[in-house]
Parts: C-alpha cells; structure tokens; sequence
C-alpha cells in the first residue's frame, strides 16, 4: 500500500517534469534559437506557400526535374517506409528493371545504385552526385539547357556527406529543382 | 585398505572389469537411469529410437539405436567401475563385522556374554588376548596392544590404554595381548566401521553441494538443447514448404535423438557420480577416511593450514647437535659426562646425545654395570635425568642433565653456581629454536649439549607449494615464541602460534573463519575435539581418542599429519575433473553441430529435389554421407565417455600452480582440446565407418 | 579508411566519454538528493523488487490507459482515431519493458498527447527502472552490506539527476542539427509539380533525445532514425550513435564502482567491448557486398548494399547502427534491417540473442551477470574450489536461479519462432518468402525477447497473434532476468564472505576475460546456431551458390 502511495507520487512527479516541464523547454529552445528547423525545415516560394520540406523528398516524374531515389511509400510524408525487401528478393530486380528502362541506363552507362535503391523512410531528400550528374542530360535536353549549365548548379547544391571524415558529395533534390526553376526564372524575366 | 587397493594397477583389473559389465547392464532399469537428468534424457530417447527402429529397422536405425544404449552402458560402466573398487573395500571390511560375542559387564559388576550388534551406547565389555573388539570405545581400564591391521592396512600392532590420548578402539580390530575393559561409545549399525563401509560403498552417497549445483547447470543446459532440438522440426518444415514442398521429408526421429544426445552434455553427465566416487576412493586410497562427500570438496577450499609442529613441521623428536662446555672445560669431557647421564635415557632424545657422542669423539657407549651405578630417570619434579655411581652403596659421583634452569638449582644445592657463559650460551640456542641442556657433574656445570629440532625433509617446499596454491600454514606449537619463531622461519611456515593450549587453537580457527577463511587441522587428543569440530576440514589421527576421531569430518588411518596437504589437492582435484569434463562436454558441441546440421539439412532448400542443397557447404569435416556423419557423432560421443573413465577416476593432474595459471591451463587443454579433439575424432570414426561400408 | 574512421570515432569516443559519464552516474545513484525521499530506507531485494513491480505495473496501466482513449485527448492536432486493444497492449508491454517494439506507426496513429504523457514518459522511467536494478543489484554485491538501496529513490536518481539532463543536452543538440520540435499539426506542401504533400511533424528532437539515451529506441516516425525528421544529417546520426551505447558503456564503470571492483568492471568492459567490434566487423564486412538482386542489370554499385539505406548518413551507418541498436537493446534503426544483406543480419541477431554486449541501461549488465555467474562456477571448478564470486560461494540455489534465466531466453525466442514458424500466425505475415521471411519471425521474437525492439520490418505484426505473444514474451523477459539476478545476489549477501588469497579465482585478469568470453561465446552460439543457419546463412548461400 505504501508502495502504491509513493508510486502515485513519483507518476505525478516524473509525469510534470519529464512530460511538461522537459518537452516545453526543449520546444522553447529550438522555437526560439532554429524555428525553421523546429518547424519541420520547410521551404517556401515566393508568395510564402509551402513547396515541401528540405530534409523531405518529394516525388518528381518531370523530365526537367532532377528525380529522387525511388520511395517505398510513393513520397508519402505521413506513413513513411522502406521497401524491406531482401537484397536477394525477385521484386527488387523486378523494381529495377523498371527503373532501368525508366532511366535508359545501359550496361555502358550503368545507373549509380542509389537511383535503383528505395531509402529506409522512403523520403532520403538526397541522391549521390553521380546520381545527379547522370540525369544532367535529361534535364539540361528537357529545358533546352546546356549541360554545362545544369551541372554547375548541381555542384553549387553538392554537399559532403560528413565533411572531412566522409567527403563523398550528395545533393538535395528538392533544393536543386528549385535552383533549376529560380534559374529559369530568371532567364524569363531577363531575356 | 587391503595392500592390492593401493596399487594402481586395480584400475582396470578382471576381477572388477566384469562385475561393473554386468552392473552397468542392470543399471538400465529407469528407476535408476532417471536418478540422472541427463542421462534419463538419454534413456528416453534410446527407448524411442528402439520403438521407432522395430517400425523402420534400416542399418542406419539399427546403429544408432545400439549406440544409444551403448552410450547409457558406457555412462553407468563407468559409475559401476567406480563403485566396484568401493565395493571390494567394503568388503574386506564387511568380513570384519562378522557376528561376535561380547563380554558385557553388567551395572552390578557380573559379566554375562551378549551379541556384539546389542551393544549399546555407554555399555562396557571386557577384551582379553584373542579377543576381537566388538564395538568402538575407549579403553577404561587396562593396557593391551591390539592388531588394527585389517583397518589401517599396518601390521605391527599398536597399544591402547586407558587414559590419554591413545584410549580409542576400533570395532573389529584384535586384541593380542592383556586385558582391557571398553566403554562402547556407538550405538549398533553407526560404528565407525559401518560409515566406513558405508562410505566407500558409496551406496548412501550423498550428492555434494557442488555436485548439486552442478547437476542444476547440466539440467538447463539439457534444457536448452532440448528446445534446440525440438525446435528445428518446426523450422525445417517451414523451409521445406518455402521450398515449395508439402512438409514432407522432416527430420526423421532418430536423426533428431541422435543430435539431441549429441548436444545435451552426456560425457559429464555420465562421469560425473564416477568422479564423486572415484575423489573419496581416492582418499581412501591414501588411508584417509573422509565421513561424508561434503568433506572431501571443502578441502578443495581449504586455504589456511593449522599443523602441530611436532610430528608434521619437525621430526617427532628433537636431536642433540653440538656440545657447547663451560670454558675451561674440555669438549670431550663434556661428551663423556653427557653420554653418561644419557645412557639410561631411553628417550630419542637421549638416544641422541649418545650418537653425537660417539660421532664427534668417537665415544662408545659404555656399559654401566648396575651394582656400580644408579640411573637417574627424568621425572617432572626435577626436570632432570642422570647417573649416580655408587661406592659401597654410597653416591661418589653424580652426573645429571637437564633444563639450565633445574639444573642451576641443582647445583646450587650442592653449593655450586650456573656459570653466567652457560646461561648466555643457552639463551643463545634458545633464541635460534634450540632447546639447551645442561649437563653437571657434582656441583660443576660442565656445559651445555645443544639440541635441536629437526625439521623433516623436503618441507619448506612443500609449504611454498601450498603458498603458491594460495593457501597458509600456520605452525602450531607449545614452544615458547622464541623457539617457535626460529623454527617456524627454518621451516617457511607464514605464521605460528606459541605456547598454544587446545583453547588456542579452537580461538584461532574461529577467526580465521571469521576473517573467511576456510581452516584444516590435525588432531588427535581429547582437548584437540572441539577444535577438529569447529574447523572446515578436521582430519583425526587414527592413534587419537575416540572423541577426535568422532569430531573430525576424516580419519588418517595412518595417522600422518603431513597427509592433510595431499587431502587438499584431492578435494582440488575432485572439482578441477568436474570443471574440465563440464568445459569439455560444452566445447565438444560445435563439432558435433557441424556433423550433425549439414547432415540433417542437405536437401534443404536444393535446386531438385534429391540433390544437395545450399547447406551442403557447412560439412566443413568433409563427412562422406549424411548417415556417416551422424552415425559419426553419436558413436564419438559414447567412446568418448569411455575413454575418459580413467581421467574421471584418476583425476585431473593438479600441478599446484596459481590460481590464474591453473585456470589457462585447464582452458587450453579442456576448453581449447575440446574444442578440436572431436573434428578428428569424428572425421575419424567417418573413415572407418565408411571403409566397414556400415554407412 | 572512412568507414575505419567513422568507426573509431563512433566507439572509441562513446567508450571514452562512458569514463567520466560512468563516474557521475556512480555520484548521482549513490549520492544523489531526490525531491520525494521521506521516509524511503535501504530495502531488502524482496522489497525492492516489490516497489518496482507497483511502480512499474503503474507504468503499464497508465500507458494502456492513455493509448485507448487517445481519441478523446487533447494534444490531437492531426485527429488520430482510436487503436485496437491487442495493439494497445502489445506498445504499452513494449514501452514499459523498455523495448520500444512498434507494431504500430507513430505519424500515422499516435497524438502527440500518446507520444509525450504515454510513450516518451515511459522512455525515462522505464530506463530509469532499468538503471535503478542494476544500482541494487551492484550494491547487493558489495561487500560493504548496506543493502539493495531504495527503489524510489533510485528511480528519482536515474530520472531527474541523470537521464534528464543528458536527454535535454542531446535534445537541444538535436535541436540544432535541424530536428523539428513543434506542436503543431502537419505541413501541407504543394509541391514543384503541383502535387499535395502531408508533412507529419512533432516534438521530435524531445522525443528522440531520450528515445536514443535510454535504450528505448521507439521512433518517433514509422521508420525510426532513417527518417530525415528523426535523424537529419550525418552530425545528428554520430551523435545517435554515441547516445545508443554511451549510458550501457557507462553502466559498467558505475557497477564497478558500486562495487569496488573496478578493473572486474574492466574486464567485463573489455569482453562487452570485444564483441562489439566483433559484430560492427562482421556487418560492415557483409553489408558492403552489393544488392544481390542487381546481378546483371546496368546498375553501379560502388558502396556495397544501398537497399533502405539514407545517402547523408553515409553507407557505413547501416551496418554500424545495427550492429549497436542490437548490442544494446536500443533498437531504433539507421537503415532498414530486412534490407541488409542476409549475413549482414546476424549480427543484430546475435547481439540480440546474446543481449549483453553492453546491452540495456542497467539491465545489459544485469544480464551478463547471469553469464558471470556461469563462468565463475566453470571456473572456480577448474582452479579447484568451489566457485565463488565477490567473496560468496555460488552454490545450488544460485545456479538454480541462474538456470532459470538461461533457459527463459532461448525458450522464448525459439519457441515463438517455432509456433509462429509453423501457423498462419506468422506464415501469413511474412515480407519476404524463403529463409528471409523464416528471419523475420525469428527477428521479431528475438527482439521482443532481448527487449530490442528492432524489425525486419515488412513483417505483417500488428495482428492479434503478434500482438499478444510478442507482448507477453517483451513482460517475461523484461522482469524475469531482472528478479532472478537480484535473487542471486539477495541469496549471495546472505552468505559468509571468502577471504581472497591467491588461490581465489580473479575475476580481474585476462584469462577471466576469455573465461567469460568463451562462455558467452559457446552457450549464445551453440543455443542459437541451428536457427541461424535457416535463416541468413542458407540464404546466403542460396545467393552465393546461384
């Protein structure tokens, strides 16, 4: 009974401090120091409308956009997920070969392993520079663009994964397309 | 106790070998099997297998069933060897309890004959030449040497007397010569000579608290391979029809006893009441009777000795070494007057100083004829012993020797003085361990013979083996501290008790036992008994009184206090083969898997069916089919049973080493051995089994 | 030599912070002043035992009871509906046993109300409880007899002194590295393409913080640390990884401590230590063979298995995370397990099956006592004495005990898997078919037996046969080790204490080390071998032999 008595106390006090007191301070914080990133890292355009998030893929089927890894839960941000299928599992070489065609890769130019791959949340905001750098093509033909011209702004948007200690380079797909529409943009107004 | 026991030859005698056969065929019964978890679970299994092979009697089934019961034959054969040699000493002493009469004295004095089994408790019987003793007790009355041979094995005969620490009588044992009166001290059916049998027939052998906890360990363990193995059916089924099949083509019932067997840990299960047995034989062996299991494993435990100095550190006996005369007085004349004042000194002691005498001056022991002198023998009024030489009956000379002390006041009754270089030098001798006495002719001290106590050969070694094994001596003497210091130093002891009363030495064992130590002694008088009790591991002297052999917890029969080291290591050893047998069991397994899972799951997953699957790959032993393999395992892992009998009733060496380094070696052999020693045995057994074309 | 890198810093780091964290935590359980402490003297295991079952029985009701009625309760910005009983008592078993295995999807089902007062709460006292035993089991040991402590005040300890600072410093550094906190509802975004995109969002870095800390792993999203929420860059992924194992590494110096043992406590470190390695070696090794459906297709794999794997959190995070999740019973994920490649799995397994790699806050260690206890009494028989530990004979009832605790974990795990193995329960349910999909049920049962909490995800588990048997297997093996070593020790402090000469065994040297090791080793490999070879291995060769 004692035992029942001081368990109630210490519910109601773990409750107050760790449910109430913690979760308001950490919000606090990060409201006050990083309220983007606290906000869910949202991007807006122009007449402030969300477009999407940067740390959230969003599906691009458009020749002119560059194309993120394929997602399990078709980009969904609200019931996300992997494909969970084993590396060995005859639906993988299946989704594969779609994506294969899809690319029009060849045995010449094979597809970096990233584009073929779904991410474990199906949301990975990023693709590999050599990822990004095969669809230059596609993308530069589909906006009548030189090549040269989309692969500086892929570069302009590569980040290194873990700076020093892991340097291979990735770009966020979301930021490159609205790099490539700002870039047309400006192209239109200033012909 | 027999002489043929202790050679050890006895091992693997006929005359034992086809008792324990038939014994162990017998031990099949269940009521007996299921004693033993482990092996019930081999029992079990047998007894399916059997069941299963009459329904399906392939070549395959048929063997593995046999060696199925092979394996439980193999386990019991050992269990029966070990208690066959317990038997035959059980035995010889059985003869000794043959039905006897007794000559009861009853309360009004008058002796009427009764039967020796209605002794009880507190009666007293009369023995006379001829006579065997028909209970244990202590002599009352009288003196008698008796014959204890058929007990202790030693032939010459020993006295017993009333009074004193030698007044204990064995029931059984031959009294030779006169007459004593006994007070029994036993009741029917609990002599000493029953728990004797009783011990090493090991037909009421208790399991021992290791033993316990370690049979809860082999039960888990055959618990949790049990769940393995019951398991797996389920599993294959699963990837059979993944597969794309109906299920069909399960581990068939033998194949899954046989891994079963295989994996529970038979080989320790199997020896482990061997191994029991074999630790109190081999006590039994040495001549030490330990009461109960339990003793002999605290033994194992043991790491503070309390040993009597006299009799274990020293010689029974101190020896004379050096003739230290006055200063002025001739060596030689100082040894002449010693020898003289020693010849009728029967005492080793004595015997002594007569030796040195000759040795050093080549003195011959003289003849002293009676009507010239009187010896003088030493009494504890005067501390002294000598010589009167007589003239017409009239004391001439008189020569005595003795402590500084009786004998400076013995010659200062005469007028005489202790000259003050004597008493320098005996305190001198006093202070390296010595013991100085000085010898006075007339009112003239004419010196002082050094004697010493001599420390038995090849101790200090053994007292440093046992440091290293982590266990102290501690040296018990009534000397002075001075003595006892030196002697202890001289001997390596870590530790000694001077001027220590029976009272003393219980003290000390409960704080050493207070501080956690676990504490043996030795012991054989009366006042010794509480001490023997209170102490972990007590061992008795057989020679001692009937309460100290009643407080200990193991009888020396040869009454040699330097045993108790040897009775250590056996406890040692006792735990050590079970340790090394339960790593060797556990390591054995991972062999055994990859003969048996590769057998069992060859179609598994196969491209058609009929051909080798994917797992085919894991027969690392390169295995020749998949009934050889199994087969293989099995018949591997009943001989290794058999072949371990030896090391089960031998025991593991014990090398004394530390702790850690004991540890790494038993690792390595047991552990490491265990590891590969049944990768070669099976890939052995395969070849065989394949050029026999039995599989 | 990146990977090497990343993996140096990741355990060579956590191990050296683990030092100094130790030693505070050491301050703060025996030491430390709580709010409520009137009244509250060191108890006998028996009564410590008993307030910890109240309390945690409080736990689990009101989990249960906040999870069933979610709907009606504030907090609710995105109107989550109801949850089915089986699934509310299968996340209410899980959390208050400090699992965290989720049967359900936390941006699709939870409130944020079930997520704060139900799931994060239990996140710290759960691990709280678990710190707390292993306080009374380490004092129980020590020699210096006075008592098990209090149950309450160690919780207190746990909570306010220790679990909630750490948890506010990594929330804040979570904060920072781009995580969101907000109580706000979900973002709705139009994207580039016109489309509508429903962004879940929530008190995340909050969450995750002691998610990560306490050995919970429950992911604030369906996909736990792979979600660009939950684990943002490769800075929030290091300093993941650094809190999944720092507190189970610091666990072991404050065992030590308490009990005045510290290079004993070195030793167990370095066995804890060695395996780990180990199992990162073994995974990273198999994970960086490429995705084997690929063959011959025009597809570049440069960097071994990308399947389920993020790009910012670099390729060795798959395999290293799960190798760390399972060493201590943490069970959030960096990738996603039924992706990897089929060896690659059997490191979390065994870290699972094994479940004292560092295992649990508090309870990791517990476990290994179990297997200390097995060493020792192997041991302490070869060096010929009757096996001792701290001074005290380990005898019939405490191998009993320990015999007990042995037997529950494969028993669970195979059992489970046998039973769902062989019905539609689990034949139903399986992702993946072949060998994979035997691995899944075996994963699952695995981790609620190690009270992991990880997944072959895919996996069909919230049914009612799942729910309820995994439910029951996380209660069982939750409370089972923790009561039966404290029995031990309850059994041990009652003894005569053993001087130590040099004949006592050390549990202090190498040869101890490979003693327990080899143990561990055998009885962890030898259990659960066969299973093994049915799932991953033959998969494996299935793929190899192609």
């Amino acid at each position: 009974m004692k035992n029942l008595i001081t368990s109630f106390k210490l519910v109601a006090l773990t409750l107050l401090v760790c449910c109430v007191a913690y979760p308001l301070t950490v919000l606090a914080f990060a409201q006050a120091i990083t309220p983007n990133s606290a906000d869910g890292s949202l991007l807006t355009n122009a007449d402030g409308e969300v477009i999407g998030s940067r740390l959230i893929a969003q599906s691009f089927v458009s020749p002119r956009y560059f194309w993120p890894r394929p997602s399990a839960a078709d980009y969904n941000a609200q019931g996300a997920g992997g494909s969970n299928l084993s590396p060995s599992s005859p639906a993988l070489t299946e989704r594969a070969k779609a994506l294969v065609s899809a690319f029009g890769a060849s045995a010449e130019r094979p597809l970096p392993a990233d584009l073929v791959t779904a991410s474990g949340a199906g949301l990975d905001p990023h693709i590999s520079e050599a990822a990004a750098l095969y669809q230059v093509a596609r993308v530069a033909a589909a906006r009548g663009w030189t090549e040269e011209k989309v692969e500086a702004l892929v570069e302009a948007q590569a980040v290194r994964i873990g700076g020093a200690l892991v340097p291979d380079k990735i770009v966020p797909v979301l930021a490159l397309n609205i790099a490539l529409d700002q870039a047309e943009d400006v192209r239109q107004t200033n012909p | 106790m027999s002489d043929s026991s202790k050679t050890p030859s006895s091992l693997w005698s006929a005359n034992l070998l086809f008792p324990a056969l038939g014994l162990s065929i017998r031990k099949l019964d269940p009521r007996q099997q299921f004693r033993n978890p482990v092996m019930a679970v081999v029992w079990i299994g047998a007894a399916v297998t059997t069941l299963f092979t009459f329904q399906t009697p392939t070549l395959f089934n048929i063997q593995i069933t046999l060696w199925l019961w092979f394996t439980l034959i193999f386990a019991n054969f050992a269990e029966a060897v070990a208690e066959g040699r317990g038997k035959a000493q059980a035995d010889a002493l059985r003869k000794l309890r043959t039905k006897t009469t007794a000559r009861k004295i009853g309360s009004n004095g008058t002796e009427s004959v009764v039967n020796a089994g209605e002794l009880r408790r507190g009666d007293r019987v009369v023995c006379e030449t001829g006579d065997a003793i028909p209970a244990d007790g202590d002599v009352v009355e009288g003196i008698a040497t008796v014959d204890e041979s058929a007990i202790t094995g030693e032939s010459a005969p020993v006295i017993r007397e009333s009074g004193g620490d030698r007044c204990a009588v064995t029931g059984g044992t031959k009294v030779i010569s006169d007459r004593v009166v006994i007070l029994v001290t036993s009741e029917p059916g609990d002599s000493f000579l029953d728990r004797m049998i009783g011990m090493v027939e090991s037909s009421k052998r208790q399991a021992t608290p290791n033993e316990k906890a370690l049979n809860l360990l082999l039960i888990a363990l055959t618990a949790v391979f049990l769940i393995v193995t019951f398991t797996l059916p389920p599993f294959v089924d699963f990837g059979l029809r993944q597969a794309g099949g109906d299920g069909s083509g399960n581990i068939p019932l033998p194949v899954l006893v046989a891994l079963l067997v295989c994996l529970i840990p038979t080989t320790i299960g199997a020896l482990i009441s061997a191994i029991g047995i074999s630790g109190i034989d081999r006590l039994t062996r040495r001549n030490v009777l330990a009461m109960s299991g339990r003793a002999v494993e605290a033994a194992g435990d043991i790491d503070v000795l309390l040993l009597d100095k006299t009799g274990t550190i020293t010689l029974g006996n101190r020896e004379a070494v050096a003739f230290r005369p006055t200063p002025g007085v001739k060596e030689l004349t100082l040894a002449e007057a010693a020898q003289i004042a020693s010849l009728a000194d029967e005492t080793p002691e004595g015997r002594s100083v007569v030796v040195l005498a000759k040795r050093l001056h080549n003195l011959r022991a003289r003849e002293v004829a009676e009507p010239q002198a009187v010896s003088v023998p030493f009494t504890a009024q005067t501390r002294m012993s000598g010589v009167d030489f007589l003239t017409d009956g009239q004391p001439v000379q008189r020569v005595r020797k003795g402590s500084t002390e009786a004998i400076a006041a013995w010659v200062k009754g005469q007028g005489g003085e202790l000259p003050a270089e004597v008493k320098s030098v005996s305190d001198e001798i006093a202070k390296r361990g010595g013991t100085p006495l000085a010898v006075a002719q007339g009112a003239e001290v004419l010196g002082v013979i050094e004697l010493k106590d001599i420390v038995k050969g090849g101790i200090k070694e053994r007292f440093a083996q046992l440091r290293r094994m982590g266990i102290r001596t501690i040296m018990v003497t009534g000397d002075n501290p001075r003595t006892a210091a030196a002697i202890a130093a001289e001997a390596g002891v870590d530790d000694f008790m001077a001027e220590a009363k029976p009272e003393d030495k219980l003290q000390r064992i409960r704080d050493e036992q207070a501080a956690g130590h676990l504490v043996a002694m030795t012991g054989d008088g009366t006042n010794d008994a509480p001490a023997l009790a209170q102490a972990d591991v007590g061992v008795a002297m057989n020679t001692g009184t009937q309460a100290a052999r009643e407080a200990g917890n193991m009888v020396d029969l040869d009454s040699n206090p330097t045993k108790l080291i040897e009775v250590v290591e056996i406890g040692k050893q006792l735990l050590i083969t079970r340790g090394a047998l339960t790593t060797f069991s556990l390591a054995n397994d991972v062999a055994k898997y990859f003969a048996i899972l590769p057998a069992i799951f060859i179609g598994l997953y196969a491209a058609t069916p009929g051909v080798e699957g994917p797992l085919a790959r894991l027969n690392l032993m390169g295995l020749s089919s998949p009934e050889s393999a199994i087969l293989s395992a099995v018949i591997f892992n009943a001989l290794i049973i058999i072949s371990l009998i030896p090391l089960a009733l031998k025991g593991v060496q014990y090398p004394p080493m530390s702790a850690a380094a004991m540890l790494r070696r038993n690792l390595f052999i047991y552990g490491l051995g265990g590891l590969i020693a049944p990768f070669l045995g099976i890939k052995m057994i395969d070849v065989l089994l394949t050029t026999l074309h039995l599989a | 030599m990146t990977t090497l890198l990343t993996i140096l810093l990741v355990v060579g780091g956590s191990a050296v912070i683990a030092w100094p964290l130790g030693l505070y935590l050491t301050w703060a359980m025996q030491n430390g002043k709580t709010p409520v402490s009137k009244d509250l003297k060191s108890q006998t295991w028996t009564q410590y035992v008993m307030s910890m079952a109240v309390f945690n029985g409080l736990m689990f009701a009101l989990c249960f009871g906040v999870l069933i009625t979610q709907q009606f309760l504030p907090l609710n910005p995105d109107s989550r509906g109801p949850l089915t009983w089986d699934l509310v008592f299968n996340t209410a078993a899980s959390f208050t046993t400090n699992t965290n295995l989720q049967h359900y999807s936390g941006e699709a089902q939870m409130t944020y109300f079930s997520q704060i007062f139900a799931l994060m709460w239990l996140q710290f006292v759960s691990a709280a409880t678990g710190i707390a035993c292993l306080a009374a089991l380490a004092r129980g040991l020590s020699s210096r007899g006075n008592g098990f402590g209090n149950f309450f005040l160690d919780l207190q300890r746990a909570t306010f002194l220790f679990l909630l600072p750490l948890a506010l410093l990594v929330a804040v550094v979570y904060a920072l590295g781009g995580m969101p906190m907000t109580l706000s509802g979900s973002a709705t975004a139009t994207t580039l393409e016109g489309a509508v995109q429903t962004i879940a969002r929530g008190p995340v870095a909050a969450f995750v913080a002691i998610k990560q800390l306490g050995t919970n792993g429950g992911g604030f999203f369906g996909p736990n640390s792979t979600h660009p929420f939950e684990n943002p860059s490769f800075f929030t992924n290091v300093v993941s990884m650094f809190a999944i194992v720092v507190i189970p590494m610091a666990c072991v110096w404050m065992f030590g401590r308490i009990l005045g043992h510290l290079r004993h406590a070195a030793v167990i470190f370095g066995v804890m230590l060695v395996l780990v390695v180990g199992k990162i070696a073994w995974s990273v090794y198999f994970e960086s063979a490429p995705t084997a459906a690929f063959d011959g297709l025009p597809v570049e794999q440069m960097v071994g298995n990308l399947e389920g794997k993020e790009l910012r959190l670099g390729a060795v995070t798959g395999p290293l995370w799960a190798a760390l999740t399972t060493s201590t019973s943490n069970g959030s994920v960096g990738s996603m397990h039924n992706s990897l490649n089929p060896l690659t799995g059997l490191a979390p397994l065994t870290g699972m099956w094994l479940n004292e790699t560092f295992g649990g806050v508090g309870v990791g260690m517990i476990n290994m006592f179990i297997y200390i206890v097995v060493a020792v009494f192997l041991a302490g028989m070869m060096i010929g004495r009757t096996p001792e530990y701290m001074g005290k004979r380990v005898e019939s009832r405490e191998m009993l005990l320990a015999a007990i605790c042995l037997l529950a974990h494969p028993l669970l795990i195979l059992g489970g898997t046998a039973l769902f193995a062989s019905t539609p329960w689990g034949l139903e349910t399986i992702k993946n078919a072949g060998p994979r999909g035997f691995t899944e049920i075996l994963y699952e049962f695995s981790s609620a037996a190690a009270n992991n909490g990880s997944g072959y995800e895919g996996l069909g588990d919230n049914t009612v046969p799942w729910n309820v048997a995994t439910g029951i297997v996380m209660l069982i093996a939750r409370y089972l080790p923790i009561l039966l070593p404290l029995a031990i020790v309850g059994s041990l402090a009652a003894k005569r204490p053993i001087a130590e000469t040099v004949g006592t065994l050390r549990t202090d040297n190498a040869t101890f080390g490979v003693m327990l090791l080899a143990v561990i080793v055998l009885l962890g490999a030898l259990t659960f071998l066969p299973a093994a070879i049915l799932g991953p291995v033959v998969e494996h060769l299935l793929v190899v032999t192609k």
